[in-house]
């Protein structure tokens, strides 16, 4: 009877261990991006201009199954002449260890502004492009992914 | 992981001039993040591919900067106008140094 009552206390200890040992292991992982992170590298591609909304299309799924492989794509309107172009695309998630995810850079010999490419989430985070035309004007758009982990809805 | 990261390219052999083709393409490569830490606790070097880069005829059409962010296995898909025949040059960087390259050519009719 004592080792039947003794037993379950401690499994309980050890797994409270073994909880408090991964919770110790994983902390300085949980320094993630803020969107403030995502402002100033905004700031930094911007040099004082305001972008505008709209003219870029975010092609992200709503909810994310498995946050290490989440397409990405983008599209953006744009006739891509000499005279009037997509320079670049630069994406940002705010929920990541780092904000930068990937920067596209377009010539016109591209001929439509498109590109896609798989991603990584951490968590539930919106991510935020910044086209840069070749007239020196910026559009933005951001799109939230729901990331669950083990199904979850976390 | 360590073998060599294999490219793979897909595009149209032929186009007629001023078409649109996509290019799909996708290297094998783990991408470590340099986030994640190791059974001892240890953070695991970063190792990504950080720049991938297509020329036509010489002259640079697309790039890409890939972030830790970016999948194992990259995968990189745009377009290009077709306008004339000519060889298509990729090169994916490595944080190390290396590059890996792949060609191919196309005929615009």
């Amino acid at each position: 009877m004592d080792t039947l009552t003794r037993e379950p206390t401690r499994r309980f200890a050890l797994a409270a261990g073994a909880l408090a040992f991964a919770a110790a292991a994983i902390a300085p992982r949980l320094a993630f991006a803020k969107p403030s992170d995502v402002e100033a590298e905004f700031a930094k591609l911007l040099g004082g201009k305001k972008p505008s909304d709209g003219r870029i299309k975010l092609d992200l799924p709503a909810i994310a199954e498995n946050g290490l492989v989440v397409p990405l794509g983008v599209d953006i309107e744009s006739p891509m002449t000499d005279a009037d172009h997509v320079k670049a695309v630069h994406v940002f998630a705010d929920g990541n260890p780092q904000p930068g995810v990937v920067s596209f850079y377009f010539t016109p010999q591209c001929g439509k502004a498109a590109a896609s490419t798989r991603i990584r989430l951490a968590q539930t985070q919106n991510i935020v492009a910044l086209v840069e035309m070749s007239n020196g004007s910026f559009f933005t758009a951001s799109q939230e992914v729901k990331v669950t982990i083990g199904g979850c809805g976390g | 992981m360590s073998t060599r990261p294999t490219p793979r390219v897909r595009l149209p052999a032929t186009a007629k001039a001023g078409e649109m083709i996509e290019i799909k393409s996708l290297i094998s490569h783990e991408m470590e993040s340099g986030q994640r830490r190791d059974a001892q606790g240890a953070a695991i070097p970063r190792k990504i591919i950080k720049g991938f880069r297509a020329t036509f005829n010489g002259k640079e059409v697309f790039r890409a900067d890939w972030h830790p962010a970016i999948s194992a296995n990259p995968y990189q898909s745009f377009f290009v106008k077709a306008t004339e025949s000519g060889e298509f040059e990729f090169t994916w960087s490595d944080d190390d140094g290396s590059n890996y390259v792949a060609k191919n050519k196309i005929t615009v009719a």
